[in-house]
C-alpha cells in the first residue's frame, strides 16, 4: 500500500561492524582491519586509534572553549562513554606539543547508591573500585555523595554570570569570589536547617570503618525524597537534576570552571526524544548541545557527543579502558515503567530497523538553537526556571499547550466563584448566544492564570518551566525537597515580591541591566 | 507507580459540580466527572483554543472538512454547539470528498450524510470526478493496484482545498486531534525534517493564496473524543485510513501511546516540546511556492497532483513518481515530450 519512500542516508558513525577476514585499512592501506565503521570504512587497530583520538581533539580545538591552563572537570560515572572521555583526556595530555592538550584535569564522581537502596558496604565496595581508577590517573578526584543535597548552599540554583572572554584575572577574581560567597551560604544553610532539625554530627562508618560525609539522618532524607515522588519518570528526572547541582557546586567551589559529561551520540539521541516527550522542547538544545552555558561561570560540555556506544565500546575493549557498572534507578525496571527508559528501549529497537535514526536525531538537534542570553538582572534570573535553570517557556502565547493544560486542569475543578483572572472570559460561564460575538476573533482572555502566589508556599511550581512543574507534579509533598531548593524559592518570591512594591520607581529593564553589569 | 486502579464500585463525586456522580475519569488530567460536566469541559476547551488563537471572525464560511470518522463527527457538532453557545456568527458547512472508490466510501459518506440531517448543517460532497476528472476507480485502471497509493496520497492532500476553493469557503477545519499533532512532531523529529517540524505545530497553516486551514481540536485528545462521541451517542464511521501509514508515521504512533500510558499529560507535553522548539536561524528552509497551474503549496513550479493529472490524461502515469522536475517547464506549456522522454514514463515499465 502506501509506501512513501523514506529517503535516509547514513553520514555518520552507527554502523561499526566487524569486517570480513581479508580486509584491508582504508587509510594505512597495510594493516588488516579490525572494524568497519560506516560503510566502507575499514580501519586497522593503529588507524582505529588514531582516528578515536583525533576526533577527540578536534571536537575541543574547533570550538576553543577551553583555555590552555583552565581546570576542567570530568563528570564519570564508571560507564563506558565516560571511562572512554576519561582514557581521552589522560591520552591528549601524554601527548607532545602542539597535538597535546593543555588544560589541568580533575574528576568527580556521584555517589547515588542511596537512591536505589545500595547497603553501605555495596556503596563502599564500588566506590573503592571507582578510586582505584582515579588514583591510576594521578588527577585530582572528589567522590561525592547524593546525600550532600541536603548541605547544598541556594546559590547552585542562580546563574552567575562570567565576563566573557577573559579566562585570566577578573575571571579567577570570579571564582574566588564566589567560593567565598558560597561558603557563607553554605554556614546559612546549615544553620537553618540545624535549627529544625535536632541532627547528631555523627558520621557513618561502614563496618570495614570507611568513614562517610554524611549522616544516617541524610540518607533518610534522599529516600523520603525519592519515596515522595510518584513515578519513576520524576525520580529520574530529579535524580539528573540532583547530580547536576552537586558536580557544579563541586566545580564553584574547587575552583573549576568547566565540566565535561561524557555523553556519546547514542546517550544524547534517547536524551533528546526523552526530553521532547518529557516538555523540554525549548531547553533541548541547552541539555544536549555541545556546551551548555546556563549556570554562567561553570560550563558544561560534552565532548564525547560524536561517538556512538558502539565505538566506544569497541575503543574501551580494544585499548583495555575499564568501566564499572553502577546500578541506576531503572536498572531492574520494566521497560515500560518511565519515559526515559520506554525512549531508551524505542530509540535502540528503531535502530535496528533503519540503522540511521540515532545519527538522524543527531543531526536535527544540531540545526537547534542553543543560543542562551547572558542574563545577569535580577529581572531575567526570575525568568529562569528555578531547578533547570533553564529560560521558562511558561509566559507562552495565549494559544498554547501551557495555556491549554491550564484551562483543562480549571475547568475540570470545582468552579470557584471567582476564577482567576487569567481564566475568567471568554466563555467559561454561560452567557447568552451573541452577547460576544467578538471573542473568537477578539481579545481572547487575558494574561495565565497564576494560582497561589503565597510568599510562604515552599511549593516552587510557579516558579518552574513546563517540565519541572511536571516533577512536582508527581510529587506527594514538596516538603521533601532539600533545603536548597527551598531557601531559594523563597529568596525568589521576596525579589519578586520587592519587584513589585518598587515597581513605579523602576527604569526601563535595560537600564537596570546597565546598572547590574556595572556594579 | 501510578497505578490508576479500575473505576471502584463506590460512586464517586464528579469533581467539578460536586454533586453528581462522575461517570468517566477524564483521560488528559485524571479527574473524575459526571456527563454533563465532562461535555461542558470538553466543548469549552475548544471554545478557549478557538477564542485564544482567534481562528475565525463574524461572518466566515467556514468548511468541516468531514469524512464521516470520529474526530470530524465530533468536530462538527461541537462547532455548531460553540457557534450557537458564543455567537461567532460563521456560516459552517460540512465538506467531505468523494474519491470514487466503488464500495470504499459509501458507508463513511452515508454517516456525512446523516450527520448533516442531525445537525442541520449544509453538506457539499466534492468528488474526484469534478476536481480531477478521474475517480480513483479510473486511476487505478490506468496505473495498476501497485502505484495507487502516490495517486490517493497525493490527490487526497488537495482535495479538501482544491473544493473548498471551488465553494468558495474562507477557512478549513479539520479534525487534527492532540495525538495527531503529538504523533506529528515525533515523526518529524525522528526524520529530521526541520522545516516541517517547525510548522507542524501550528493551529492554522496556508501560504498565501491558499485557504488557511485550522484545527480546533489541536489539543483534545483523542480519546476524550472518543468519550465524547460515546456519550453523546454520535454517529461515526470507524475509519481505519485503508493506506497504511508511512513506517516511521506508525512507529511515533505505537510510541506516543506508550508514552501516554506512562505518563498521560505525555501527548500535550510533546506538543508543548514542539511549539518551543527553536531553531537556529542559519538553518536553510525550503521555499515554499505555489504551483504555477492550481495555486496550491508547491516547492516545485507544478504541485505533485498537477503532474500526476498531466501523466495521467497523457498516458504517461510514471511522471509523477520519482523525479521529473526537467520536465515541468515542458508539462506547464503543455509542450509534447520527445519519443525517449515518453518511453521512459510508460506504464508496462510498472
Ligand atoms: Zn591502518
Ligand atoms: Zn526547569
Ligand atoms: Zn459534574
Ligand atoms: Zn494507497
Ligand atoms: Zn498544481
Amino acid at each position: 500500500m502506501c509506501q512513501i519512500h523514506e529517503e535516509y542516508q547514513d553520514h555518520m558513525v552507527e554502523n561499526t561492524s566487524i569486517p570480513s577476514i581479508s580486509q584491508k585499512c582504508v587509510k594505512c592501506k597495510e594493516g588488516s582491519a579490525v572494524l568497519v565503521i560506516r560503510v566502507g570504512d575499514a580501519f586497522c587497530r593503529g588507524c582505529f586509534k588514531e582516528y578515536f583520538v583525533h576526533k577527540f581533539r578536534a571536537m575541543l580545538g574547533k570550538t576553543r572553549l577551553i583555555f590552555p591552563g583552565e581546570k576542567v572537570l570530568l563528570a564519570l560515572s564508571g560507564g563506558p562513554a565516560s571511562s572512554s572521555m576519561l582514557s581521552q583526556v589522560q591520552e591528549g595530555l601524554s601527548r607532545e606539543a602542539p597535538k597535546k592538550l593543555r588544560f589541568i584535569p580533575g574528576i568527580v564522581y556521584i555517589d547515588e547508591g542511596s537512591a536505589c537502596g545500595q547497603s553501605l558496604e555495596e556503596r563502599a565496595g564500588r566506590i573503592a573500585q571507582m578510586e582505584s581508577i582515579f588514583q591510576a590517573t594521578g588527577f585530582p578526584f572528589y567522590v561525592v555523595h547524593l546525600e550532600e543535597v541536603f548541605r547544598l548552599p541556594s546559590s547552585v540554583l542562580q546563574c552567575v554570570s562570567s565576563i566573557p572572554g577573559k579566562p585570566g584575572g577578573s575571571y579567577k577574581a570570579a571564582v574566588d569570589q564566589f567560593i567565598q560567597d558560597s561558603q557563607l551560604f553554605e554556614a546559612q544553610s546549615r544553620l537553618s536547617e540545624l535549627s529544625t532539625q535536632d541532627r547528631p554530627e555523627e558520621e557513618v562508618r561502614t563496618s570495614g570503618g570507611r568513614p562517610f560525609t554524611f549522616t544516617l539522618q541524610e540518607t533518610k532524607a534522599v529516600e523520603r525524597l525519592l519515596d515522595s515522588v510518584k513515578t519513576l519518570t520524576a525520580k529520574e528526572q530529579i535524580l539528573q537534576m540532583l547530580r547536576h547541582h552537586l558536580i557544579v557546586h563541586t566545580a564553584r567551589v574547587k575552583g573549576y570552571s568547566k565540566v565535561m559529561m561524557g555523553d556519546s551520540c547514542s546517550r544524547l539521541a534517547v536524551k533528546l526524544l526523552s526530553n521532547i516527550s518529557l516538555g523540554r522542547g525549548a531547553s533541548l538544545a541547552m541539555d544536549t548541545g555541545f556546551s551548555d552555558p546556563r549556570y554562567g561561570d561553570i560550563t558544561i560540555i560534552r565532548p564525547m557527543r560524536e561517538y556512538s556506544s558502539k565505538e566506544i565500546a569497541f575503543y574501551n575493549k580494544m585499548f583495555g579502558v575499564s568501566s564499572v557498572f553502577i546500578p541506576n534507578l531503572g536498572t531492574k525496571a520494566p521497560e515500560k515503567a518511565s519515559i526515559q527508559r520506554l525512549t531508551e528501549s524505542f530509540v535502540n529497537k528503531l535502530q535496528m530497523d533503519f540503522p540511521s535514526t540515532i545519527s538522524t536525531i543527531y543531526r536535527t538537534s544540531e540545526k537547534l538553537n542553543t543560543a542562551c542570553p547572558q542574563l545577569s538582572s535580577d529581572q531575567e534570573q526570575a525568568e529562569r526556571c528555578l531547578l533547570c535553570l533553564c529560560a521558562l517557556d511558561t509566559g507562552a502565547a495565549e494559544a498554547s499547550a501551557f495555556r491549554a493544560t491550564l484551562v483543562s486542569e480549571q475547568l475540570s475543578q470545582k468552579s470557584c466563584p471567582e476564577p482567576p483572572p487569567g481564566l475568567s472570559a471568554p466563555g467559561l460561564q454561560r452567557r447568552p448566544a451573541g452577547d460576544e460575538r467578538t471573542d473568537c476573533c477578539g481579545s481572547g482572555g487575558g494574561s495565565r492564570c497564576s494560582a497561589d502566589e503565597d510568599a510562604s508556599s515552599p511549593d516552587p511550581r510557579s516558579l518552574l518551566c513546563y517540565s519541572c512543574r511536571l516533577i512536582i507534579k508527581d510529587m506527594t509533598s514538596v516538603e521533601t525537597l532539600p533545603p536548597y531548593i527551598v531557601l531559594e524559592t523563597e529568596h525568589r518570591r521576596r525579589r519578586a515580591q520587592m519587584r513589585e512594591e518598587i515597581s513605579e520607581f523602576l527604569l526601563d529593564p535595560a537600564q537596570e541591566l546597565c546598572a547590574a553589569l556595572e556594579s | 507507580c501510578s497505578a490508576a486502579g479500575p473505576a471502584s464500585t463506590m460512586p464517586v463525586p464528579c469533581s467539578h459540580c460536586q454533586k453528581s456522580s462522575a461517570v468517566l475519569r477524564r483521560p488528559k488530567t485524571g479527574h473524575s466527572l459526571c456527563r454533563p460536566c465532562f461535555f461542558w469541559a470538553f466543548e469549552e476547551e475548544v471554545h478557549q483554543t478557538i477564542a485564544s488563537a482567534r481562528l475565525f471572525r463574524p461572518g466566515e464560511t467556514v468548511g468541516i472538512g468531514a469524512s464521516g470518522g470520529k474526530d470530524s463527527t465530533v468536530l462538527a457538532h461541537v462547532l455548531k454547539v460553540l457557534n450557537e453557545r458564543h455567537g461567532y456568527g460563521l456560516n459552517l458547512i460540512l465538506l467531505s470528498v468523494d474519491e470514487g472508490i466503488t464500495g470504499y466510501r459509501d458507508d463513511s459518506l452515508e454517516t456525512v450524510k446523516r450527520n448533516q440531517q442531525q445537525y442541520d448543517l449544509p453538506l457539499k460532497i466534492v468528488s474526484y470526478e469534478e476536481l480531477y476528472g478521474w475517480t480513483m476507480d479510473a486511476i487505478v485502471k490506468q496505473v495498476g493496484l501497485k502505484n495507487n497509493c502516490t495517486f490517493c496520497g497525493v490527490f487526497r492532500r488537495q482535495a479538501l482545498d482544491r473544493g473548498a476553493m471551488m465553494l468558495g469557503v474562507d477557512k478549513i477545519c479539520t479534525g487534527h486531534n492532540a495525538d495527531d499533532v503529538a504523533e506529528t512532531v515525533l515523526m518529524n523529529f525522528l526524520r529530521g525534517d526541520i522545516a516541517r517540524l517547525r510548522r507542524c505545530t501550528a493551529i492554522t497553516t496556508g501560504s498565501e493564496g491558499a485557504i488557511p486551514r485550522c484545527k480546533p481540536l489541536k489539543y483534545a485528545y483523542e480519546k476524550e473524543i472518543v468519550l465524547y462521541a460515546y456519550f453523546k451517542k454520535l454517529d461515526y464511521f470507524s475509519t481505519e485510513c485503508v493506506y497504511s501509514p508511512n513506517a516511521y508515521r506508525g512507529h511515533a504512533r505505537a510510541f506516543l501511546k506508550d508514552l501516554e500510558s506512562v505518563r498521560p499529560s505525555a501527548i500535550v507535553d510533546v506538543i508543548h516540546s514542539g511549539e518551543n522548539l527553536s531553531v537556529k536561524e542559519d538553518v536553510r528552509m525550503p521555499v515554499q511556492g505555489t504551483c504555477a497551474r492550481c495555486g496550491y503549496i508547491s516547492s516545485q513550479r507544478l504541485c505533485k497532483a498537477c503532474v500526476l493529472l498531466e501523466g495521467l490524461n497523457r498516458g504517461l502515469p510514471k511522471l509523477g513518481i520519482g523525479k521529473h522536475h526537467r520536465l515541468h517547464e515542458k508539462l506547464l506549456a503543455r509542450q509534447p515530450l520527445t519519443e525517449q522522454e515518453e518511453r521512459k514514463l510508460r506504464a508496462e515499465e510498472f
